[in-house]
This record gives structure tokens, sequence and C-alpha cells, in this order.
């Protein structure tokens, strides 16, 4: 009941916010009211049209941002769960490095991309370190913070109970860690699409983010709109996959949630 | 308000061979953490199988004093020795530590959580649940093996926490107000079923507590601390509650005395 609730809130919201944008569009008192332009602002069965024309153009390009997306994602969540695991394990190379990983967020990304061409050639180099770029920020600041909520009554726990500094931070700090780098790539995953938009602008000759360049100079302003469109659905089901990953992994991170399917689990797994 | 009155009233409890040593001895130990003196010169000896329950105010010194037991620091002067030994790392590879709070891990079942120190110690998971299976039945804790610790009663939390606690195999067990954060019966339960655990593993414990009641029953005899910097001020051979129920034990005229007694000093160095 609840979880029905769940879904058809938020789904409704949708719904009606895209009936009114309709709405707003197709009736042309309206449309002149607003000053709006439906050349400009495409309604949403404009939208959808476009979705289902070009699907293989969109689907194409898709699958070109999702590889980019997953692969500077990756690349950030080793470079930030490694620096976060050095950082902490160093309380000097911490002190070190901790304005170097700030800084790192206050480079203006779109300002970079274009460096970033330059340095590494026209293709999916560039892109990468551009979304990896804004991906690490996060998940390193996320991972780092998650290894120093350690309580440290649990930590000399540990000490008496014979575990080894490696030990501890494998059996305690790593597992306390764990929702808190899920929370930080959670965050970066959303923003990783937006990495590989301004990527692809800098230099591809692929990908929604050059589809869309393409489109607003060819004013094919529905398929971008729906170039839009499936740039969110990339980062919402990457999101959504994380958050399941989440309850699966790191389950006592989030309290009163999945407490009685971890139960569940433990006894099938008992018997 | 000799601080060697502890000694004083030191006797052998039970058949305790003459040629063992004690396995704890604290002489004149003293601390301070920063400019702050938390404990003055204190003496105490434990024999093997014995149980001291140390009384004191909120904040005078107690949970530090188990820190230096357990070599988790080192006293500012004087010695501790567990075993004879008194190096730091020999305190902690002999003292069992049962903090205030449980401290379960929560991403591990019960049985995964008393079974940790075999764990770190290099056993595998199977043979490390072996291991505290029994120890679970005795403790009462049987059915719920796999059962998180979100899931369990504060009680029983702490009771997992005492089975890792004995599961670390060490001779000396340092308890610190264990049944603190529980509800009168709660508490009431966790104390016999304490006494009767001790009496089916005879362990030598140090238990922590602030309250007087809690320590003549469990302990055989109860030192009283008195505010920062902390000393002895009164020691208490407890009277035996063996045989009894917890009420009987605890409505005995000697118990109330000893109880009353105990009550005087604390309260008594509390106006001071």
């Amino acid at each position: 009941m609840k979880r029905a609730l769940d879904i058809a809130a938020p789904a409704s919201v949708v719904l009606i916010l895209l009936g009114l944008w309709e709405l707003a569009v197709q009736q042309d008192t309206i449309a002149d009211l607003l000053g709006l332009e439906p050349f400009l602002i495409p309604a949403p069965s404009e939208i959808a049209d476009s979705l289902w024309v070009d699907r293989a153009l969109l689907a194409e390009n898709a699958w070109v941002t999702l590889r980019e997306v997953i692969g500077g994602f990756g690349v950030a969540l080793m470079l930030g769960v490694g620096v976060a695991t050095v950082m902490h394990l160093s309380p000097l190379l911490r002190r070190a490095f901790y304005p170097l990983v700030v800084a790192s967020q206050t480079v203006p990304v779109i300002v970079i991309a274009p460096i970033f061409v330059v340095w590494f050639g026209f293709g999916i180099g560039p892109i990468l370190a551009v979304i990896a770029l804004i991906c690490f920020f996060p998940i390193t600041v996320n991972t780092l913070d998650g290894l120093s909520t350690v309580d440290p009554e649990q930590r000399k726990l540990m000490r008496t109970l014979g575990a080894r500094p490696l030990q501890t931070f494998a059996r305690l700090e790593a597992p306390t860690a764990l929702p808190y780098l899920f929370s930080g790539a959670k965050i970066a995953v959303a923003v990783a699409v937006i990495g590989a938009v301004f990527g692809e602008w800098s230099g591809s000759g692929s990908g929604l983010g050059h589809l869309m360049l393409v489109d607003n100079a060819q004013l094919e302003i529905p398929r971008m709109f729906a170039a839009i469109a499936v740039l969110s659905a990339i980062a919402i089901a990457m999101f959504m996959l994380l958050a399941v990953t989440e309850r699966r992994l790191a389950w006592w991170g989030e309290p009163g949630s999945g407490r009685l399917d971890s139960f569940t689990e433990t006894n099938q797994e008992e018997h | 308000m000799d601080p060697t009155l502890a000694e004083s009233a030191l006797a052998p409890k039970g058949a305790v061979s003459p040629t063992t040593g004690p396995e704890l001895s604290l002489t004149q130990v003293g601390h301070s953490i920063g400019a702050v003196r938390v404990i003055a010169a204190l003496d105490l000896s434990l024999k093997r199988g014995e149980t001291v329950a140390i009384v004191g105010p909120s904040g005078c010194g107690k949970s530090t004093l188990l820190e230096l037991v357990a070599g988790l620091a080192e006293p500012s002067s004087g010695n501790v020795s567990v075993e004879g030994r008194r190096e730091a790392d020999e305190r902690l590879a002999r003292c069992a530590y049962m903090p205030q709070r449980d401290l379960l891990l929560p991403w591990l079942s019960a049985i995964d959580n008393a079974a940790l120190s075999p764990r770190l110690g290099g056993a595998s998971r199977k043979s490390a649940r072996a291991e505290a299976a029994p120890l679970f039945e005795r403790l009462g804790l049987a059915g719920f093996e796999s059962a998180r610790p979100h899931e369990l009663s504060g009680g029983m939390r702490q009771r997992v926490a005492f089975a890792r606690t004995l599961l670390s195999g060490k001779p000396l067990l340092l308890l610190d107000e264990p049944f603190a954060g529980l509800d009168a019966i709660t508490r009431a339960d966790l104390q016999v079923w304490l006494l009767d655990a001790l009496r089916a593993e005879p362990r030598t414990t140090l238990l922590v507590t602030h309250d007087v009641e809690e320590a003549l029953f469990v302990a055989n005899r109860a030192l009283v601390l008195s505010p920062r910097p902390a000393r002895v001020v009164a020691s208490e051979r407890a009277p035996l509650s063996a045989g009894r129920t917890r009420a009987e034990a605890v409505t005995r005229r000697e118990f109330v005395a000893a109880r009353e007694r105990a009550l005087l000093a604390l309260s008594g160095e509390r106006g001071a």
C-alpha cells in the first residue's frame, strides 16, 4: 500500500506537470498569453514523438554517453576510494592533500574540458577525465568522512579483541564507511552526465551531448529535448542501480529500511 | 582515608593457592589527563577467580582506571601488572574489556559479533561460530545466532557483548558499567545472570559500576572511590549471596548494612 503510493505520488506530479505543459503549448490562447513559441518549446507529445521516430539515433548516442559515464565514474570511484583510504591512514597526507581535493571541485568543468582535449586528444580520453574530475570530489569526501566517523570506543574495543591496525580497517572502518561511500557515489553518478555533456561539447563526434549541439544548430528542438530526456533517464537509472546495490551491500547505513528483508535473508542463509 | 585501607581489608577468599601471585596488581597508580589529576595514588590487588567491584561517583576516573589496566593507556605514575607483566602490550593481550555500550557491529549477526575475537585471531568463520555456539547456549542466546544486533533487546545485546568478551579467551575480565544503559528490571535480571555466568565460568573480574547494590551483589568485594582525583575511601566485603534469590540476598541484614556503609562512604566524600 505504502509502496504503491511511493510510486504513484511522484508519477502523478510528473504527469500533471507534463499535462499542464502540453496544454500551455497546444492552446494558442495560453501560449500567446505566456509568450511561448511552439517551435522553441515543443509539446511533450512532440518530444515523445521524436523519442519514437529517432529512437535508433538516440539509442546509438545514448550508448556512447552511457559508456563514458560508466568509465569516468569507475575511474573516479577507484581514485576516490584509494585517495580517501590513503588520506585516512596517514594524517600527514590528509592534511597535505585535503586542500587539493577541495580545489579539484572548484575547477570550472566548462573551462577545463577544452584543456583536457588539448592534453588527451580528441576522443574518449578527455571526456572520461572531465567525468572523473566531477565525480571524484563527492566520492572522496564522503568516503573520508565515513572512515573518520568510526567511534573511538569501537576502535579501542577492536584493539582489546586483538585486532591489528589493518584488521581494524578491514572489519570496522571500511564497513562503517561503506554507506557513506554509497552516498557519495549516488551524488557523483547524478552529476556524471553533466560531465559527459561538457566533455562531448568540447570535442566529440558522438554522444547525447554532441547530438544536442547538432540539434540546436539545426533547430531540431523536439529531438534536443528527447536527448535531454534520455540523458536524465541514464542518470536516474544509474542512481537507482546504486541505491539498490546499497540496500544489498550496506543495508545497515539506513536505519529502518530493509530490516525485515535482511532478517529473512540471514535465516535462509543459516538453514 | 588512607589509600592502603583497601589492602587492609584484603583477605584471600576461596581456595587460592598461596604460590599463585595476584592476577592483577596496581601499586601507587596515579594518572593525569592534561592538567587534570584523574587518579590519585591507587593500590589494588585481585586474586585469581576473584570479582572486585569499583564504585564511585560519575566522572571519578573509573573508566580511565580500566583503560590503564587494559594497557590502552599508561599511568602517569605507579605500576600496573597483569599476571606479573607490566608492558602495555602484554596487559592488552591478557585483558578482555567490555565497554559500557555494547558496540556490536551492525553488519554482523549476533554469533559473528560474539566470535569476533577468534576471527581476528585467524579462525575460519565456521570454526569461530562453532567456538561461540556452546557459550550462546549457556548465556541463553540459543536461537538468536543469526539475528542482527538491532533485532535484539538491550539485555540480549549486552549478553552478546559479554559472550564476545569471554570468547577473547583472556584471563582478566574488565567490565565497564555493563548494565548502565538498561532499565531496572533488565538490570536486576542481568545481575543475577552475570553472577551465575561468573560462577559457571570463573574468571578474575574487575567490575566498574556506580550502583552500590550491583557491586555488592555481583562482586566478592567492593571498593568505593572518591571523586576526582580518585582514591579508595572504603572497602566492603560482599555478604555471600550464593543459594539465595536476588531479593533475599539484597534484603539480608548484612547486605543492607554493607550497602549503607558503602553509600555513606560515597556520599561522605561527595559532600566533602
